[in-house]
């Protein structure tokens, strides 16, 4: 089972990095957000699934389809990279390699002790209070971070007083 | 154990209307080996739905067409068997029989994934209504989150259908489509907030079970009934329109205007899927409407309890989308910049308020005494009518009311 979820999750992904299509990238990398919904379902965590696929599926691809379709497309995407562009690739497979073997090494030396017995069975309501108790702190520090992020992005796309707005319809 | 009366007044948790739907289920399960009979249930529940909203969405069809010619004085459709019965038998045979138009541009495999992704998840949100005392296909703990999250994936549809049919009028209409579905999720989700808070769970049977009970055996203790609640459904209401796509905020497929939109490129019975998405996208709306703020399947007033809960339920449900049929045969499209404009600086602000008032309800509650009670209620209302009020004053300064002058 976990691995047939780990496909569901880990081919749309490298689908997505192969295509052309940008369109279709980032609705495969949709498809790998269901997909990792689909794990925590299984692994009994239906409050974040379902905030997985509302927050990511339904919220985060509106955003990144928006960004997609209005940034410009080059049309002569086709044609084969220069010398520049063949180095800053390597730079980055390189780079990617270097975190990756950060992170696996991290993963692979912490010494994870085995789940005993049962799992605890949480429900939405103990969430709640674990979240308005004891990490109310940090959840704070989030709200304040997105709500800054918001702010930014509203100062950033508001027009200047002086310029007027393109193209009256 | 004693018989069960057929209709009991006293325990009608034991009637056997009440029971019925469940010893028919009972019978078809017996008839599986055990192993099989948790998944024969569950398939029993899926067809059952499935079967069930598509008959209710084709007489919804011809109800509404009858409806809405009635409103404009014209009969409606009455030739096809009595008084038009078979119009909806007809329209399906049209729509299977057409042919299946696909531009030669198009991403074939979105433009056909589109309809079919939009309709699964339309039809995934009935699994956690509760439509009767004993009659919830799937008991969720988060019910009413997978009720949205099941929602909001629609919009990436509509998305795959305007963008795959390679066609640039179509891709402008899914974004506006988009833009209204995303702003008027908002307000919808706010709106249910408070709702969650006072029942305490985001489970549809708790939240129906928290509604339960009479104040002199006439008057239910549903949501509706209390000034946040009244005021949350109106917000729900007008929020479930829009992202139902219905008439006034019908603009993503506006047939007088837009050619339907985003469904410009689609044909036969490709269009008749996304016709059906939105039918059972609003009576999913509606079944939510009704269970979290009229009391799902309880019964108005307790001598009334002897009608099975889920006749109560499934009336209620009509009435809802009757007033839906209403308001389609009344009001005018609004312009696009209208629409977001009422979303953003009126139902938000207007919701996050009501989130105030279900707060002070709650923090309330403990309040006892006829002159406590009284200003409990002043000080609810108040705080819901206000805000209304002001901000409808400011919003309509210098647009309304507006003049007209007609021609001598």
């Amino acid at each position: 089972m976990i691995l047939l979820l780990a496909l569901l999750i880990l081919v749309p992904a490298a689908a997505a990095m192969l295509r052309r299509n940008l369109v279709h990238s980032a609705l495969l990398l949709v498809l790998s957000w269901a997909g990792l919904a689909a794990f925590y379902l299984w692994s009994g965590a239906e409050f974040v699934a379902f905030a997985q696929v509302l927050v990511y599926v339904g919220a985060v691809s509106m955003v990144v389809l928006f960004a997609v379709l209005l940034t410009r497309q080059n049309p002569d995407r086709a044609a084969p990279p220069d010398a520049a562009a063949r180095l800053r690739a390597g730079a980055a497979v390189l780079t990617a390699a270097a975190v990756g073997a950060v992170i696996g090494h991290a993963i692979l030396a912490t010494p994870l002790p085995a789940a005993a017995g049962a799992p605890p069975v949480l429900t939405v309501r103990q969430l709640g209070l674990e979240l308005m108790g004891r990490h109310a702190g940090s959840l704070l520090v989030i709200g304040a971070l997105l709500t800054v992020a918001l702010l930014g992005a509203v100062v950033l796309a508001a027009a200047e007083p002086g310029e007027k707005p393109g193209g009256k319809p | 154990m004693p018989p069960a009366p057929i209709f009991a007044t006293l325990d009608p948790d034991r009637a056997f209307l009440e029971r019925a739907p469940l010893l028919v289920r009972d019978f078809v399960t017996g008839l599986f080996p055990p192993s099989l009979q948790w998944l024969a249930g569950n398939l029993l529940a899926v067809v059952v739905i499935v079967l069930f909203f598509a008959s209710l969405f084709a007489l919804l069809t011809l109800a509404e067409r009858k409806i809405l010619g009635r409103i404009q004085n014209r009969p409606g459709p009455n030739r096809t068997g009595p008084a038009g019965l078979l119009q909806p038998l007809a329209d399906a045979v049209k729509t299977l029989v057409k042919e299946d138009i696909v531009p030669r541009a198009a991403d074939q495999v979105l433009h056909f994934l589109a309809p079919v992704v939009l309709v699964s998840l339309a039809l995934m949100a009935f699994a956690v209504l509760p439509y009767g005392r004993h009659l919830v296909p799937v008991e969720l703990d988060a019910a009413v989150l997978y009720f949205f999250a099941a929602g909001a994936a629609t919009e990436l549809a509509v998305f795959m259908a305007g963008w795959a049919s390679r066609n640039k009028y179509s891709l402008l209409a899914a974004m506006r489509a988009l833009a209204q579905l995303i702003s008027y999720e908002l307000p919808l989700l706010l709106s249910v907030v408070p709702v969650v808070m006072l029942a305490g769970t985001l489970s549809t049977t708790g939240i129906v079970a928290a509604q339960a009970g009479w104040t002199y055996g006439v008057i239910p203790h549903w949501h509706v009934l209390t000034p946040w609640g009244a005021a949350g459904f109106l917000l729900f209401f007008v929020s479930a329109l829009a992202e139902s796509n219905r008439s006034p905020f019908d603009l993503p497929e506006a047939e007088s205007e837009l050619i339907a939109g985003h469904l410009t490129e689609y044909s036969g019975f490709k269009y008749a899927l996304f016709f059906m998405a939105e039918y059972f996208g609003m009576t999913a709306l509606c079944g939510m409407g009704v269970t979290l703020f009229l009391g799902g399947w309880q019964a108005p007033c307790a001598f009334l309890e002897f009608i099975p809960s889920y006749a109560w339920f499934f009336a209620k449900l009509l009435l809802l989308l009757g007033v839906f049929m209403w308001i389609r045969g009344t009001l005018p499209r609004l312009r696009i910049d209208q629409l977001t404009r009422f979303a953003w600086k009126f139902l938000v602000p207007l919701a996050l308020i009501n989130l105030g008032t279900a707060a002070f309800w709650q923090l309330s509650a403990g309040w006892s005494g006829p002159a406590l009670q009284l200003a409990r209620w002043l000080v609810a209302l108040a705080l819901v009518a206000g805000p209304f009020t002001l901000l409808g004053r400011r919003l309509s300064a210098g647009v309304a009311p507006r003049t007209y002058r007609y021609a001598a």
